[in-house]
């Protein structure tokens, strides 16, 4: 009987410390988002709406407008979105229908896990020194102001930064329509080309999107590599090649030297809608794959 | 665990322990990051010579005030004096002990143009997006055999908060109504054009990339980097290249209040260099802290202002003007423990 009992509590501790840290883990997003928002209030009260009506951030006067940083983030994150989507698309279609196994799928699939990991500091050197110098040139031959940096350079960066994310949850789902569809679609005759735009790609479309939309939450929130190559200018972008700001920039860039409470509680603000943002795009991201996966199950 | 790891670990453990005197005083402080190099030297000097250690991260003048208020560090840094809001939200009084000054040059990326000479006029107007043309007569006329071409200006600015943007506009500020009255100054104002860079480093790769940019940078910073450096004219009316030399000689003609809390925006010598601040460490004027680490405190400040000058200007940072010693010694004799003199 004793080592049996022993076993019982035993096995109790360990649920019990599963359940703990998992819970920890809720609590802990659960009071990070209570902590966003009791340290945003101060700046939500003073200056309601005008916050993201008003494109005016000069923190000597305590006049905080957000407009611009919004428009700088959206603008970036969907250039960057729709120039990915072609690269990560095809990345998702060879990997996920025509090269599912073999050598040169599995060094594909490592590149791009690498591309996924590699530090956003990096990415960002690599912009300013490689990329800009590039886009300079550009910039030039067409005769427009040769910064180099700007909403163009930043969307780039943030298009090759997503890329690997959205491939990979193609992929995934393109692999997982089921054979019998293809095989039947086969039997009928249909090309290889044929069964991928009428039958894979239908089906794998929600999923697809799903991929997306979570590589668009990332960029959104991205901050090191945008902030080295966007020109961090508060005004409102006069055109892609103008230099512009993003929210998490913004933040990255004031925060430590912020002593005025209002000045503070704005950038905590920018930092509140940030999360909820992300945090909405990765829960429908999120619900649509799982529905995915139900309806193929 | 491996036996022989852990009596490693335990031997580790006991000479880690032993290192560190029983009676040693360590002294907590945060903030500017812009005379870091020049603190982690004498922090690492004083703490061979006189045994206490003094811990300090440079976090941002922000953090350093931040913590100050806060009461988490012994003393807090900052590269420009407190407001008049911050001295208000502080539980005490603070007291400001300069330590040494920097300075804030004028990059500029001008192809075939080495040596440019500049007023506080002409940069304001540069800065507020009203001189758009490099050829523009305001430049030419102050820069005369210079062979400027016809290229659009660019401004560069820092985009984080920083006390280099803080010297900066406050000379702006100072020299220019029009600058006071649309811009202002502080660590971050609303820069009417232009692009940011992060850091002295983000401005600098800036200025050195676009041709026809103009930027700002701490005095060292370009000087490390060999870059291009306006001479900028004083009140006496000459030009003047930034050196740890002419920002010293600059500091030491203007008056100094009591409580050390001046911007250095204009200079009463020929060789002055006009655009520079002292950085200061911001302890309470009541300390609140053990009688043994108050000692510490006193005596390190003592220490920092006048033995700890030798290692500033091998550094890049110029040395406190005679004048200034005089006063931060006044203002450290002045503090008191508890209320109390100690």
């Amino acid at each position: 009987m004793q080592p049996r009992k022993r076993q019982t509590i035993g096995e109790w501790i360990f649920k019990a410390s599963l359940v703990l840290s998992g819970g920890l883990i809720v609590a802990v997003l659960g009071l990070m988002c209570l902590t966003l928002l009791t340290h945003a209030w101060p700046s939500i009260v003073a200056l309601k709406w005008k916050f993201v009506t008003t494109n005016t951030w000069d923190p000597i006067t305590s006049t905080f407008g957000a407009e611009a940083f919004v428009i700088g983030t959206l603008l970036t994150s969907l250039l960057a979105l729709f120039i990915s989507l072609p690269f990560s698309l095809s990345v998702s279609i060879f990997l996920g229908e025509y090269a599912q196994r073999g050598i040169l799928s599995e060094v594909f699939k490592a590149m791009i896990n690498m591309l996924a990991g590699i530090p956003s500091v990096i990415y960002g050197f690599w912009g300013l020194f490689v990329l800009v110098p590039w886009i300079r040139t550009f910039q030039i031959w067409v005769g427009i102001p040769p910064f180099g940096i700007g909403i163009f350079t930043a969307a780039l960066i943030l298009a090759l930064m997503i890329i690997p994310y959205a491939a990979a949850i193609g992929r995934d789902v393109i692999a997982m329509v089921p054979n019998e569809l293809k095989e039947g679609a086969y039997s009928l005759g249909a090309t290889r080309m044929e069964v991928l735009l009428t039958i894979v790609l239908p089906t794998a479309r929600s999923g697809l999107f799903a991929g997306t939309l979570l590589s668009f939450g990332r960029a959104i929130g991205e901050t090191m590599a945008v902030t080295m190559v966007i020109g961090n200018s508060n005004l409102l972008p006069t055109s892609i090649f103008a230099p512009g700001n993003t929210m998490a920039s913004v933040i990255a860039n004031e925060f430590s030297e912020a002593t005025n409470a209002i000045h503070v509680s704005s950038l905590i603000e920018l930092a509140l809608y940030l999360f909820v943002i992300t945090a909405i795009i990765n829960i429908i991201g999120k619900w649509i794959i799982q529905r995915t996966e139900v309806s193929h199950g | 665990m491996n036996p022989r790891f852990g009596l490693g670990l335990l031997t580790g453990l006991v000479m880690l322990g032993l290192s560190i005197p029983a009676h040693a005083v360590e002294l907590l402080g945060a903030g500017a990051t812009f005379p870091y190099p020049f603190y982690a030297k004498i922090n690492d000097v004083y703490a061979k010579k006189s045994g206490t250690k003094i811990n300090y991260q440079s976090i941002g003048s922000g953090g350093g005030i931040q913590q100050l208020k806060n009461q988490t560090v012994d003393f807090g840094a900052s590269d420009a004096f407190l407001n008049a809001e911050e001295v208000q939200s502080m539980p005490g009084k603070v007291a400001h002990i300069p330590t040494c000054l920097g300075a804030v040059a004028i990059t500029f990326n001008l192809p075939g143009v080495a040596h440019l000479n500049l007023t506080d006029e002409v940069i304001a107007q540069i800065f507020l997006g009203e001189i758009k043309m490099w050829n523009d007569a305001k430049i030419t006329k102050i820069n005369p055999g210079v062979l400027i071409v016809p290229l659009p200006i660019s401004t560069v600015h820092r985009s984080d908060g920083s006390g280099t943007s803080a010297i900066f506009t406050s000379y702006l500020a100072h020299r220019n109504n029009s600058w006071k009255t649309k811009v202002g100054a502080g660590k971050s104002v609303n820069w009417p054009n232009g692009i940011g860079g992060k850091g002295n480093a983000g401005v600098a790769g800036l200025v050195k990339q676009v041709p026809g940019s103009i930027g700002y940078v701490e005095q060292l910073y370009a000087k490390q980097n060999k870059m291009a450096v306006a001479a900028i004219r004083n009140d006496k009316g000459t030009y003047v290249l930034p050196s740890e030399e002419s920002v010293s000689q600059a500091a030491g003609s203007i008056t100094i209040p009591g409580d050390t809390c001046v911007a250095i925006v204009d200079t009463k010598v020929t060789v002055g260099y006009p655009i520079s601040s002292f950085t200061w460490l911001l302890v309470y004027k009541d300390l609140k802290l053990t009688p043994e680490k108050a000692k510490a405190l006193k005596a390190y400040l003592t220490w920092v202002i006048h033995d700890g000058q030798a290692y500033a200007e091998d550094l890049g940072y110029s040395t406190l003007p005679k004048l200034a010693v005089k006063k931060a010694e006044g203002i450290i004799n002045g503090l008191t423990l508890n209320g109390k003199k100690f």
